[in-house]
């Protein structure tokens, strides 16, 4: 293991607070002698200790488990979600551009009418939680629950369930989308529950919620370009929003619209 | 709020109109140009099959009577596919007011790009073959009822121009057709992974198809060359888009 | 009785054992009846008048998230906080291995009884017998409840769920979703918060942040928190507070933890009343991925299933740089196979971690930071094939390759111990009670029911048992008891502790001296890792308990926060939750430092036989409960002594 540097040149967006209207900077100082072990975000960490040194107010972006599952970090890095490997922010790593001999980069935060800008890199998801608060639940009430053993579920059902529910919310999806569609996020829970036995009761009354808060809050919609699976770390695919279109069809005509409120 | 309407509201209501309505007009290109295929067995035929499709139906419904209903049909699709998009891509633009500086695609394609583009394309090409072939308009030498002579001449005259406007609309047209027939089946939920290969390769295969059927009508008008030769220009040609 | 000690550094500190007994509310009767007849007992809250009660929980991980919702769903008015913008984000999401429960769908011998007697066991007997009974007995419903919530966990071929065994246990009692079932428990937890958020029976508050607690009249009102958007301080009431706000392993800096996570909930609560028990009793996880160089910002857990084939090994010469391929056979160290003939490498987690650390302090160590050992897969790579390495461990084997760069199928991995898990924690009794009446707490953040170590997934079962199935009774059993006259934010408690709050905030951000905000955490990670880490003793943690007042002192003075309070400004939190840590730091080592025995995760060098751990039951059966004295150096030591009914302690060997 050798300690390579890189001497970078980081164009990063900068925004005081949700009211001001942001601009790039250029840091090239800052980023000099970036080891290539260092992870994207150790990388700005690093920056940040030069920037306080400075006097000058640190770079806020996102981030907590720095491990990939909270879905908490998330930049538009080169123009791609989570930047050039299809992983979190917090997983790539400075060897990544050293390999393909990138020293320029770009970062931007998620960009969409419904997930707005608070500062600089960091934005407000809370659209998602709307989405999931409409009907992303199965409504069991602790204690309510029979043998777990008394559902037998086939393999290769919650083995797919599973691929669904692996989504860890980062947005990476609608970041990517031309059209900042949440089709996959939203799909990838619909399509978690509905593929359960657990999940069936309220299936339909879930779809046509969840696609009525999900187009409410400002989303746009899908037009099947798959840019969102492909960047997602979690590698959901577009078979999720297929599933998702086919229950919305179905549950429409079996029901028109929710009844619930 | 009826079933419909509220169906239609959602932005997967609008986008299974544009499936549907895609769908029929992706029929519709199909039959038309298997129909223009005639032009291939001479004059005689051609105009003969014009003539049919103003009975078609007969006994039962009268002259040119189920071709209306078609041609009814036809551009309530047509229109009701163009305003969904116009509307789809307008709550598009809202969803990310603020551009990126910079942007890469991972995965999307030309194609699946251009569509609403393509789509206009298609449009204004529509248009126009509707002033050239069948108003007449835009031809300087129409006469009603002579389809053959009509198509001939008409690619042939201002140098060709017109033979070359249609292909490179047939270009928009087959691109269109490659990401949206595929998208059907995404659309209305017909898709998984285990058909995806197979629905990609599907829409591929109707791109080409209607690329080169399509394209072969004009060529054989301007040099009475024949379809399979046309084939081989279609293969160099779609190789350029990564069919 | 005061006894003040003056020792050779210098250290000043008093310990006051002072007569008050702890309450601990343990039910008498057999054990198994216990939770039975203490639910029949208790009171309970009508359930009309369930909605004349609010009660704030801090916390959405498996314990918050879990106990919010229930509450909800009972009818309570629910305030629920979290520092992340999400309650989906809690750092239970980063659990891989399982959960336990005592299902015995294997059919293996398994039963309540018998994860109650491993749960002390392992716990290395430093936990409340009837705890641990209640926590096994409700472990089976939190596996009915989860699958009920649609938590997709593996199945068999035949549809049933699958089940594994985990960190040495001899029956396969754990429930696992590929590897990530504390994120899929806790997406459980979060869809259910989300019902009742949904529902209006929960107030749900992201990006805030609990700075304080609020005691009025003795009793636990409410909190105060920092809209981490907005940096408005806010006083919020309630009849009850709840706290379900982690571990506080980020004290060494360097963790499995999430960056956030931290101890400033729990501790200003222990500044308001609450007794501490324990702190020093924190596990170290033996296969993470070691630090790269000194900008290393958090450590990464690997799965311990890999030590089910890798073998570990250092160099046997001292200083060896040569690679690992080119190190001959002879010149090897198995140290844990030659060592533990019988165990070998799959010793406990203390144990490996210990070991690892000793090769290392020989200057055996690999890696450019010599802080590493490996874990060699060439000889299972041969025996069973690279496929069957692939399947057995594909995901891990990428993560690593992503995060070092080098491809463990071809060279050994590098693996080093890293602080994962503190059992210490606020003093609870049997329902789930701090000293503060009105004020619970739950999961990690409680001194739990592992004792002096805790066995590989029993937090998540623990976590979840406290929030869905214990906490929901026995706060209703406070609350209908409890006198609670109304009060209102124009209190003057709430004003004053507002107060302190802002001028807390003020004084971070006033100071502006010269050095970040991490690099003082990282020098006080330094210390604590070094003096209080793997193995401590009295010398070690004096110097320490001498460095962290001064590093404290110099923090308060030479600290650089930048920005204003009113906006979202990461310094500012950073500086507010390190403040704390240096204050805990101390109790941590003088808890260490007066705990002169080794159990568990806590390895005092003076106490050993054979190089191994040796408990010293006579002199330290109890749970050590501090209380805050004002000062933050001299605390009082109250003990809970802990009796043995029923699984009789003896010593653990693994030789
Ligand atoms: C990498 C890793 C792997 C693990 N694997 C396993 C395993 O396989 N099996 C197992 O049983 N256990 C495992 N554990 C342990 C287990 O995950 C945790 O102990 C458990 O999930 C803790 O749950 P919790 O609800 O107590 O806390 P957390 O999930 O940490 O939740 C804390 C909550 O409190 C909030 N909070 C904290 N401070 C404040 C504040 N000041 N103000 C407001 N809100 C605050 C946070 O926002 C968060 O919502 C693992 C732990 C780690 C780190
Ligand atoms: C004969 C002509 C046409 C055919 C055969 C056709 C066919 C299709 C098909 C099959 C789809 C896929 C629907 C789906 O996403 O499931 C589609 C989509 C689309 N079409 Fe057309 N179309 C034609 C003309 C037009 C025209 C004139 C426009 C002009 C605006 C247009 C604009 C679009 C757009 C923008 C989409 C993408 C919509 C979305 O995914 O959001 N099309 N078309
Ligand atoms: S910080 Fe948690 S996923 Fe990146």
């Amino acid at each position: 293991m050798s300690h390579d540097t890189m001497d970078l040149t980081l164009h990063v967006w900068r925004q005081k607070s949700s009211k001001d209207s942001g601009g790039f900077v250029t840091y090239v100082e800052e980023a000099r002698g970036i080891s290539e072990h260092m992870s994207f975000l150790e990388m700005l960490d690093v920056v940040n200790e030069k920037l306080i040194e400075k006097n000058e107010d640190p770079i806020a972006f996102d981030h907590d488990c720095r491990e990939g599952i909270c879905g908490m970090c998330g930049l538009m890095i080169n123009g791609i979600a989570h930047g050039p490997d299809q992983t979190t922010t917090c997983q790539l790593h400075m060897r990544v551009f050293k390999e393909q001999g990138i020293t320029d980069i770009t970062i931007e935060p998620w960009r969409a009418k419904a997930f707005p800008v608070i500062k600089d890199l960091v934005v407000d998801r809370n659209a998602f939680e709307m989405i999931i608060q409409a009907g992303g639940y199965i409504s069991v009430s602790t204690g309510s629950a029979p043998d777990a053993n008394s559902l037998p579920i086939p393999k290769e059902n919650a083995d797919k369930a599973m691929d669904g529910a692996s989504c860890i919310g980062c947005g990476a999806c609608v970041a990517a989308c031309p059209n900042a569609s949440a089709m996959l996020f939203t799909s990838a829970k619909i399509g978690h529950l509905g593929l359960l036995p657990q999940g069936q009761v309220e299936r339909d009354d879930r779809v046509l919620r969840m696609v009525n808060k999900m187009d409410e809050v400002g989303f746009g919609g899908c037009t099947n370009i798959g840019e969102c699976s492909a960047v997602c770390p979690k590698e959901i695919g577009l078979e999720f929003i297929a599933r998702m279109n086919r229950d919305l069809i179905r549950a429409s005509l079996a029901k028109g619209d929710s009844k619930k409120p | 709020m009826t079933g419909i309407a509220s169906f239609y509201q959602r932005s997967i209501g609008k986008k299974v109109v544009m499936a549907l309505t895609g769908a029929f007009l992706l029929f519709y290109v199909v039959v038309h140009m298997w129909g223009n295929f005639k032009i291939f067995l001479g004059q005689e035929q051609l105009d003969h099959y014009a003539e049919g499709l103003k009975t078609l139906g007969d006994p039962l419904f009268a002259e040119e009577q189920v071709l209306w209903l078609f041609r009814i049909a036809l551009l309530a699709a047509f229109l009701l596919h163009i305003y969904t998009a116009m509307q789809l891509s307008h709550m598009a633009s809202r969803g990310r007011p603020v551009a990126y500086k910079q942007r890469k695609d991972v995965q999307a394609n030309f194609a699946s790009r251009m569509m609403l583009l393509g789509g206009i394309a298609v449009l204004l090409f529509v248009i126009y073959h509707l002033m050239h072939f069948t108003i007449g308009v835009a031809h300087s030498d129409f006469v009603y009822g002579e389809v053959f002579n009509n198509v001939v001449r008409g690619f042939q005259e201002f140098m060709g121009i017109p033979a070359i406007i249609y292909i490179i609309a047939m270009i928009f047209l087959s691109m269109h057709i490659y990401h949206g027939a595929w998208s059907i089946f995404q659309t209305l939920g017909l898709n998984g992974p285990q058909y995806n290969g197979v629905l990609r390769g599907l829409a591929t295969l109707i791109a080409v198809v209607v690329a080169i059927g399509n394209i072969s009508i004009p060529l054989y008008a301007l040099f009475a060359l024949s379809p399979v030769e046309v084939t081989g220009w279609f293969q160099s040609i779609a190789g350029l888009f990564g069919f | 009785m005061a006894v003040e000690t003056k020792d050779k550094v210098g250290v000043r500190r008093t310990t006051e054992y002072t007569a008050v007994t702890l309450e601990s509310q343990v039910p008498a009767g057999p054990i198994e009846k216990r939770w039975d007849e203490h639910r029949f007992k208790m009171k309970l809250v009508n359930p009309a008048n369930k909605r004349k009660y609010t009660v704030i929980v801090v916390g959405s991980g498996l314990a918050g998230g879990a106990a919010a919702a229930t509450m909800g769903e009972l009818g309570y008015n629910v305030k629920c906080f979290c520092y992340q913008d999400s309650p989906r984000r809690a750092h239970s999401i980063a659990a891989q291995g399982g959960i336990n429960a005592a299902k015995n769908y294997r059919n293996d011998g398994d039963s309540i009884y018998r994860l109650f007697y491993d749960t002390v066991k392992g716990g290395d007997f430093r936990s409340r017998e009837s705890n641990v009974y209640r926590l096994a007995q409700v472990s089976v419903d939190i596996i009915d409840q989860c699958v009920a919530q649609g938590v997709p966990f593996a199945r068999e071929y035949g549809g049933l769920l699958d089940n594994r065994s985990f960190g040495g246990a001899q029956v396969s009692r754990t429930f696992y979703a590929r590897g990530q079932t504390g994120q899929q428990l806790l997406l459980g937890a979060y869809q259910s918060l989300s019902r009742q958020i949904a529902a209006g029976k929960v107030e749900m508050h992201t990006r805030s942040e609990m700075i304080d607690l609020i005691v009025i009249d003795g009793q636990a009102r409410g909190i105060v928190t920092r809209d981490m958007l907005t940096g408005k301080i806010e006083s919020h009431l309630a009849d009850a507070v709840v706290l379900g706000t982690g571990g506080y392993g980020n004290v060494f800096y360097l963790s499995t933890n999430a960056k956030g996570c931290n101890t400033t909930a729990i501790w200003r609560a222990h500044r308001r009343g609450a007794f501490f028990a324990n702190p020093c009793f924190t596990q170290i996880h033996p296969t993470c991925i070691p630090a790269a160089g000194d900008y290393q910002s958090k450590l990464t857990l690997m799965s311990e299933s890999l030590r089910n084939d890798g073998r570990i090994w250092v160099p046997r010469k001292q200083g060896d740089k040569r690679r690992a391929s080119e190190i001959p056979e002879g010149e090897r160290d198995y140290y844990l196979e030659e060592r533990y003939p019988s165990f070998g490498n799959l010793v406990p987690r203390d144990v490996a971690s210990r070991n690892a650390k000793y090769v290392c302090d020989e200057g055996r160590g690999v890696g450019d930071t010599g802080l590493g050992v490996y874990l060699d897969f060439a000889d299972a790579i041969k025996r069973l094939g690279k496929q069957a390495i692939f399947e057995r461990y594909g995901n891990l084997f990428d993560m690593y390759a992503r995060i070092t760069g080098e491809d463990p199928y071809e060279v050994p991995m590098r693996i080093y111990p890293a602080i994962h898990y503190t059992m210490g924690g606020l003093w609870v009794d049997y329902n789930l009670m701090s000293t503060i009446p009105g004020l619970f707490v739950i999961g990690e953040a409680n001194f739990s029911d592992h004792g002096a170590n805790r066995l590989g997934a029993s937090a998540l079962m623990q976590g979840l048992a406290d929030g869905y199935f214990i906490l929901p009774y026995t706060i209703g059993n406070y609350l209908a008891q409890a006198k609670l006259p109304k009060v209102s934010t124009d209190h003057p408690a709430c004003r004053e502790v507002e107060v302190e709050v802002e001028t807390r905030m003020k004084r971070l951000l006033s100071i502006n001296g010269k050095r970040s905000v991490d690099s003082f955490h990282r020098e006080l990670g330094d210390i604590m890792w070094n003096n209080c880490g793997m193995s401590r003793n009295e010398a070690g943690l004096k110097q320490a308990l001498k460095r962290i007042p001064e590093i404290r002192s110099e923090f308060w003075e030479n600290v650089r926060v930048l920005g204003k309070n009113e906006e979202l400004n990461q310094s500012l939190e950073k500086a507010s939750r390190v403040a704390d840590f240096m204050e805990l730091a101390e109790l941590l080592c003088l808890d260490a430092l007066e705990r002169r025995e080794s159990c568990g995760g806590h390895f005092r060098e003076e106490s050993q036989i054979d190089g191994e751990a040796k408990r010293d039951d006579e002199n330290f059966s109890y749970a050590a409960a501090w209380e805050y004295s004002g000062n933050v150096s001299r605390p009082n030591l109250h003990k809970e002594p802990l009796i043995f009914e029923y699984v009789i302690p003896s010593q653990r060997s693994y030789k």
